[in-house]
C-alpha cells in the first residue's frame, strides 16, 4: 500500500520500468529474468518458502521491503510460542470457533518458525519500515531502475 | 496438482493464486461427472495468529498491533481496539476526540474504497474481462485511461492525506488513534488545507458514479451473474436506523428487506455471529446464529451497509441512494457486482461528512484524550470497516495484560457468500471442455467484488497471483490455465 502512496509519482515511474508480476496485477506465474524484485513480509508458511525460492532464482536483485521481511517483525510474533504454531492455530479455529472446530489442514502448513527473508536465502537490499515511507520506495526505486545502489544512511527508520 | 479434496467422482478446477485483491488465495471448481459445476470454493491459504500471540500484551499495545494485521485498513483496526480499550478504561471520550476519529474514518473509506475501485477493479471495467491479462492492471491503465488513472490516484491520495495529516504517517499511524481518544489535536491550517483538496475529491467521486452507470449497461450479463443470489445483510446503524461507520448498533435485515434485529449493542455480537470451520480454508465461516451453519448465510460491506440503511444522511449522497434501492427490488440490492457502486456512494458520502466534521468548530479544541486507569477486565469495541463490520473483544487480567483476544473481521463475514457468488459465476462461464483466460478472470473479477482483505481475514498477509488447474477425481491433471 505504500507503495502506492508515491501517488502521481507512480504514473512517472511507470514509464522506467515494466511490471511483471505482482498482487496489482494479473500475471498468475513469476516471469524468467526479473531486474529486481520486491519481496514484502515474513516467510510463514510452506506455500511462501517455494515461492520465494523460486523467486531468487529467478530475479538478478532481492529486495527485503518492509519490516516483517527485514526482520520477521509482528509476524514472526508467534515464534516465542515455540510451539510449531500449534497454538495458535488452536485458538483460531478451536477455541474461537462455534461450528466444525477443526484446524484446517488442507492447506498450506504453517513453518514452526515465520522468518524473515535473510535467514532462508541471500537477500541484496533491505528496505526497513512498517511500512517504509513512500519517499524512500520512490528514492530505492529510482536509484535502481537508474542502476545505482541506493544509500539509506539517515533515510529510514524501523516501525 | 490436484487439491485433494475432489467431491465424490466429480472433476476439481484450481485458480491458484487470484489476483488483484488484498491477500492470498485460490479458487477450486468442482465439477460433477457430466460437467456441471456442482461448488466452487474460495481458499484462503495464510493464517498469522494474531488472537494468541497478543495474550499478555498489555491491553494499550492492541491498537498499536492489531493496525498491524493490514495495510489497507489498519484504522478500522486502530479505532476498534482503541474503542474496545475504551471500553476497558471504562470512559466516554471527548466530544472533539470523536469527531477526529471519525475524520480519521472517512479519509480511510475513502482510500479504500478509491484503491478497491480505480486501482484493483476498474482494469476489469473499462480494459474489459476479456483484455489481454499483462496489461489488465492499474499500470495498463495509465496508458489507456491517464486521465481516468489519475483522478484514482489523486481520490486515494485525498483519503491517505486526511489520516497524514492528523496522525503525521498515512499507514500504521498507531501512536495517535489512542485509548481514551487520539494524541494530538487538528491544526487550524491542517483543517484548512483538508477542506480545500475536498472539491476535487467530490468532483472525481461523482465523475467515477457517471462512468460506472454509463458502463453499467454494457455490463448486464456480469451484473446478473454476480453473485445474484438473496442473503440476509447485516451492519450498524443510528439510532434512526442511517448510515454509520463510527459507532452505532447492529441491524440484521433479510433478502427481502424486513428488519428482523435492530439496535442490537455491538457487545452482544456473538449471540447473532457463529463462526464455523472448513478444513480447505484459513478463513472461517461466520453465520447468522439464528439461523445456524451453513443456511445463516449474510452479506456485511458497502452493499450491505446501503440495503439496511433508510438514508445516508448527507444531500448527494442521499440522492444515489434512492437511485441504487430502485435497481433492487423492495429497496434490496442483491447484485454482488453493485458493491462497486455502493463503494462509490459511500465514498461520496465519506466526503460530505468529512466536510460537516471539518466545518464544525469543535474539531479545532484541545480536549482530546479521556485518562483513566483499567476499570473493566473485558471490552468490545466494533465498527464499520470498509468492508464490514469489525469487532475487537478483550479480556485482561488485574495487571492489564491480555488474557483473551477474539477478533471478527468483516471479509470473513462474507466467506459464505464468497462461496456461493463464486459458485455462481463459475457455473455461468466455466466449460469443461475448455478453460478460457476470460472465465478465468470474470470469476476473479466475482471476487473482486466482494473486495476481500485477506491480511485482515486471517489476520495474515502474502499475496500470490491465480492458475486454474483442471483434474480428474482421482487428481490426474486433465488442464492447466496459467497466466503470464
Amino acid at each position: 500500500m505504500s507503495f502506492l502512496d508515491q501517488d502521481e509519482r507512480l504514473i512517472e515511474l511507470a514509464d522506467k520500468f515494466e511490471l511483471v508480476y505482482s498482487p496489482i496485477a494479473d500475471v498468475k506465474e513469476f516471469p524468467e529474468g526479473a531486474d529486481v524484485t520486491l519481496i514484502e513480509g515474513a516467510v510463514a508458511n510452506e506455500e511462501q518458502l517455494d515461492l520465494l525460492k523460486l523467486v531468487r532464482k529467478r530475479s538478478r536483485m532481492l529486495v527485503a521491503f518492509g519490516d516483517c521481511a527485514v526482520t520477521g517483525n509482528v509476524t514472526a510474533l508467534r515464534n516465542a510460542l515455540n510451539d510449531g504454531a500449534e497454538s495458535v492455530l488452536r485458538k483460531a479455529y478451536v477455541e474461537n470457533a462455534t461450528e466444525q472446530l477443526q484446524i484446517p489442514r488442507e492447506v498450506p502448513k504453517l513453518l514452526s518458525r515465520a522468518q524473515p527473508l535473510h535467514e532462508i536465502l541471500k537477500v541484496d537490499f533491505y528496505v526497513p519500515g512498517c511500512p517504509p515511507h513512500a519517499d524512500l520506495i520512490n528514492y530505492v526505486l529510482t536509484e535502481l531502475i537508474s542502476g545505482r545502489v541506493p544509500s539509506l544512511e539517515g533515510k529510514f527508520r524501523y516501525g | 496438482m490436484a487439491d485433494g479434496s475432489a467431491i465424490g467422482m466429480s472433476v476439481e478446477i484450481a485458480i491458484n493464486p487470484v489476483t488483484r485483491i488484498e491477500g492470498h488465495a485460490k479458487i477450486t471448481i468442482h465439477l460433477s461427472e457430466d460437467g456441471d459445476v456442482k461448488e466452487a470454493r474460495f481458499h484462503v491459504t495464510d493464517f498469522r495468529g494474531f488472537e494468541k500471540f497478543c495474550e499478555g500484551r498489555p491491553f494499550y499495545e492492541m491498537p498499536s498491533l492489531t493496525s498491524r494485521i493490514c495495510g489497507i485498513c489498519p484504522v478500522s483496526h486502530l479505532l476498534t481496539s482503541a474503542k474496545a480499550c475504551d471500553s476497558l478504561l471504562s470512559v466516554s471520550i471527548p466530544e472533539t476526540a470523536i469527531l477526529l476519529r471519525r475524520l480519521m474514518h472517512m479519509g480511510q473509506i475513502i482510500q479504500s474504497h478509491a484503491l478497491s475501485f480505480f486501482h484493483l477493479s476498474s482494469p476489469d471495467i473499462l480494459l474489459g474481462m476479456d483484455s489481454d491479462p499483462s496489461k489488465r492492471n492499474i499500470i495498463g491503465l495509465m496508458e489507456k485511461y491517464p486521465e481516468i488513472a489519475r483522478q484514482g490516484i489523486r481520490l486515494r491520495k485525498y483519503g491517505q492525506s486526511i489520516i497524514e495529516r492528523l496522525s503525521g504517517k498515512r499507514i500504521h499511524s498507531s501512536d495517535w488513534i489512542i485509548p481514551g481518544g487520539v494524541s494530538t489535536p487538528l491544526s487550524r491550517g491542517e483543517r484548512d488545507r483538508m477542506l480545500a483538496y475536498l472539491p476535487e475529491a467530490l468532483e472525481i467521486t461523482l465523475n467515477a458514479i457517471s462512468m460506472f452507470k454509463s458502463v453499467l449497461n454494457g455490463l448486464r450479463q456480469e451484473v446478473e451473474n454476480f453473485g445474484n443470489f438473496p442473503t440476509y445483510f447485516m451492519g450498524l446503524v443510528t439510532p434512526e436506523g442511517h448510515l454509520e461507520h463510527y459507532d452505532g448498533k447492529i441491524r440484521v435485515v433479510t433478502h427481502e428487506g424486513r428488519i428482523i434485529a435492530d439496535q442490537i449493542d455491538p457487545t452482544r455480537y456473538f449471540e447473532y455471529i457463529g463462526e464455523a470451520v472448513e478444513t480447505w480454508s484459513y478463513m472461517k465461516f461466520p453465520y447468522y446464529k439464528p439461523l445456524g451453519y451453513p443456511y445463516g448465510v449474510y452479506r456485511v460491506g458497502p452493499l450491505a451497509r446501503l440495503n439496511i440503511i433508510s438514508r445516508c444522511g448527507t444531500p448527494m449522497a442521499d440522492r444515489e441512494l434512492e437511485f441504487f434501492k430502485s435497481m433492487g427490488e423492495d429497496g434490496v440490492v442483491h447484485d454482488t457486482f453493485l458493491y462497486h457502486y455502493a463503494r462509490l456512494i459511500e465514498m461520496l458520502y465519506c466526503l460530505e461528512h468529512a466536510k460537516h466534521l471539518l466545518e464544525d468548530p469543535e474539531i479545532l479544541k484541545n480536549n482530546i484524550q479521556a485518562r483513566a486507569a483499567l476499570n473493566k477486565r473485558e471490552g468490545v469495541g466494533a465498527c464499520e470497516a470498509p468492508r464490514g463490520t469489525l469487532y475487537h473483544h478483550y479480556k485482561v487480567d488485574e495487571e492489564g495484560r491480555i488474557t483473551w483476544v477474539n477478533l471478527v473481521i468483516a471479509t470473513v463475514q462474507n466467506n459464505l457468500a464468497f462461496n456461493r457468488a463464486v459458485t455462481q459465476a463459475a457455473r455461468k462461464y466455466v466449460d469443461r471442455k475448455k478453460l478460457s483466460e476470460g472465465m478465468l478472470n470474470r470469476v476473479e473479477a466475482m471476487v473482486r467484488a466482494l473486495d476481500p482483505c485477506l491480511s485482515c481475514a486471517t489476520h495474515a498477509w502474502g499475496e500470490m497471483p491465480l492458475r486454474i488447474q483442471l483434474s480428474d477425481s482421482e487428481g490426474k491433471l486433465l488442464d492447466e490455465v496459467a497466466r503470464g
